[in-house]
């Protein structure tokens, strides 16, 4: 089974670039706004789009995206909104691969079956799932692989060699290397210890190596991205998103606009990642 | 739900996935499993190394004060068999109270602590983190924590922080850190969030000390297991001072750490009756409770499966109690099960109710109880009248009531 992730990162690949994924909330902070959002993102230069399915108790991300996801739930969004969110979208893109990223207990309560079939026939291609490790493959992971989704786990400084075989094992799409210790939207790690950890993990998998958690300006991606297949990039997505809505929610200019200006910018650095590690 | 087929013991569990039954569980970030497994190790080395249990024992009996007493409630065996009377029924169970009030710290807190400072030793941590909600557990890993020389810090939502002073204070002089977590509704709930947080950034030091029997595995077994011996005196001290085990023993839920700790040791004791107590707020009918094994469903949260208040949509809700100590919108994972599997029934206490037994014990007993072990009391106040006289009802007394003193004196409309 090849997915829309497969085909573009193999079609990266042939460019001889690294992807640039790009996080935003869906229904942050409204859902007509995120959507514009959404279709911004690949007009403005990204590669693959994960969304962000928002949560009451986000315990791995900072400030930033607890402050997203609450706007969005305020909003009123719900998993049948997000799933919405990405059918709307893929109505006009049928290439950008769709990642949902979040915490498990709303695709438990949604039941894991009928998400599994719901986010199939919305266009979704791989999920995220913040709090299930490989020991809980059972709940989501094996099923959403039997359904054709792909589950990209992540792997963090503290999965060392032992462990990584573990993590690797039922991932599929790309592995999503966790740049440091810490929450989302926390200063970047050294970028040679990041490297060197993207290099130790290609030596345990053929698939795409992604790293986020801290890549927030276009020189960072650059600099990540001479190493790694991809960047992710959320907290300062949602910051863009923040920055353009006053004290009471009102918008003050266009969050998708904002969000795109940003992107293109991100996405320049990418696009100028391997000539930098070639010079 | 399914009802499970009832085990042989249930008195087993967990399984080695962190399961009881389908509750339970390690959901939690990549980054942290490597540090949940390794405290599982850790755990199942310790557990029945008898050093380390005759450390324990030793500050438990000459730190904490245990064995804590069971001491016959006669003030209100007395008054509710009076009121057993005056229905007609002539009836009236003796009451037993485990007095974790007596405990250093005032509540059954410190023997989780106590336990879980001494692993933290054992594995090299350098710092210890926790959350707390009313405070007393936060006062009781500050309390090890200053005992054995480690730095402290404790996670409380500001609206606690608020509204326990007396708590954050003490937290303070013992050279706590006290961070206030704004995010969200700054409760408890978030107060984990926010420790779970710091120990996702913190990984190569940071022991994070678990205030109750819930959070991904072995947490629930470990907390339990230091708790037990709350359920281990009693069922030794009624054996000597009655010939015979109680009929019912009653313990408040909030995570249910002091329940868990009461309850199982008499789990395979099939006559006992066992009944845990949920904060039923201002009533099941709206969202002010937390009743989540009475009115909620279960779900995943803070690292494992278990009932929860939440919304069709699986977004957790903000519960609400009298008793900040129960103001959590989930329950630890093994209570579910023993829910489910119906060995334990898990009734309502409105905050009217406990306030009356609040009320009462102070002036029937002379002793103030914690507003969490008051609603453990009401439900005595509400079933032992029916009894018959010769019957015997324990209820766990897991803390005292100086800390509630102004919610109280607020609820009763007087300013102090």
């Amino acid at each position: 089974m090849t997915t829309r992730i497969d085909r573009r990162m193999a079609k990266l690949k042939t460019e001889g670039r690294p992807a640039l994924v790009t996080y935003f909330m869906g229904g942050d902070p409204d859902y007509e706004t995120s959507l514009s959002i959404m279709k911004a993102l690949p007009k403005a230069g990204a590669d693959v789009i994960e969304m962000g399915m928002p949560f009451s108790d986000p315990m791995a991300d900072g400030p930033a995206i607890q402050a997203a996801g609450l706007r969005a739930l305020k909003g009123g969004q719900t998993l049948v909104k997000t799933l919405k969110l990405a059918s709307d979208f893929r109505a006009g893109d049928d290439e950008t691969p769709i990642v949902l990223m979040g915490y498990y207990n709303p695709i438990y309560i949604y039941g894991v079956d009928r998400f599994l079939v719901d986010a199939k026939a919305s266009g979704i291609d791989g999920l995220i799932v913040v709090d299930l490790p490989p020991e809980m493959d059972e709940e989501l992971c094996i099923p959403a692989l039997k359904a054709g989704i792909n589950f990209i786990r992540l792997a963090t400084p503290t999965t060392d060699d032992k462990r990584l075989p573990k993590v690797l094992q039922n991932t599929s799409g790309f592995v999503y290397y966790v740049s440091m210790t810490g929450i989302t939207g926390a200063a970047l790690a050294e970028t040679g210890k990041v490297a060197s950890a993207v290099k130790r993990i290609k030596g345990h998998t053929d698939l795409p190596v992604c790293v986020g958690f801290g890549v927030k300006t276009a020189e960072q991606a650059r600099v990540i991205g001479a190493n790694a297949d991809g960047v992710v990039v959320g907290t300062a997505i949602v910051n863009a998103v923040a920055n353009v809505l006053g004290p009471k929610g009102e918008k003050t200019a266009d969050p998708a606009e904002a969000v795109a200006t940003l992107v293109s910018g991100l996405a320049q650095g990418v696009r100028s990642a391997r000539l930098a590690a070639a010079e | 739900m399914n009802k499970p087929a009832t085990p042989n013991s249930f008195r087993t569990g967990p399984d080695e996935q962190g399961m009881f039954g389908i509750f339970g569980g390690r959901f939690v970030a990549e980054t942290l499993m490597p540090l949940i497994l390794d405290l599982e190790k850790n755990w199942n080395e310790v557990k029945n190394d008898p050093d380390f249990r005759a450390e324990l024992t030793d500050l438990s009996t000459h730190y904490a004060g245990r064995p804590s007493k069971l001491y016959f409630a006669e003030g209100l065996t007395k008054h509710l068999r009076d009121v057993s009377s005056a229905k007609g029924l002539g009836g009236g169970a003796k009451v037993y109270f485990k007095r974790e009030d007596l405990n250093h710290t005032g509540s059954h807190k410190i023997n989780n602590c106590l336990g879980q400072i001494l692993l933290a030793k054992r594995m090299g941590k350098k710092r210890i983190i926790a959350e707390t909600g009313a405070g007393q557990h936060g006062v009781a890993s500050a309390t090890v924590a200053a005992r054995f020389g480690f730095p402290c810090v404790v996670y409380m939502g500001a609206t606690d922080v608020a509204r326990q002073s007396p708590n954050v204070f003490r937290m303070k002089l013992l050279g706590a850190e006290v961070r206030p977590v704004t995010a969200g509704h700054g409760t408890l709930k978030d107060a984990m969030n926010e420790a779970l947080r710091d120990w996702v950034t913190n990984v190569e030091d940071t022991y994070y000390l678990i205030g109750t029997a819930a959070g991904p595995h072995p947490y629930p077994e470990l907390v339990r297991d230091f708790q037990s011996v709350i359920g281990t005196e009693a069922r030794a001290q009624i054996l000597e001072q009655e010939g015979r085990l109680p009929d019912t023993i009653i313990a408040a839920v909030g995570g249910g750490s002091n329940a868990i700790g009461m309850f199982h040791p008499f789990l395979d004791d099939r006559q006992v009756r066992i009944i845990g107590i949920e904060a039923g707020g201002r009533g099941l009918d709206g969202i002010e409770h937390c009743a989540s094994m009475n009115a909620g469903s279960p779900g995943v949260l803070h690292g494992n499966r278990t009932y929860l208040l939440q919304n069709a949509d699986g977004q957790i809700m903000d519960g609400h109690s009298i008793s900040a100590g129960l103001d959590y919108p989930g329950v630890g994972p093994e209570h579910s099960w023993l829910r489910d599997s119906g060995r334990v029934e898990y009734v309502p206490i409105l905050d009217d109710e406990a306030l009356e037994a609040f009320k009462l014990t102070t002036r029937v007993e002379g002793i103030i109880p914690a507003l969490e072990s008051a609603h453990a009391i009401a439900h005595a106040v509400k079933i032992v009248p029916a009894m018959d006289k010769d019957q015997i009802v324990i209820v766990n007394l897991s803390g005292r009531g100086d800390k509630d003193v102004h919610t109280v004196a607020s609820m009763l409309g007087m300013e102090i």
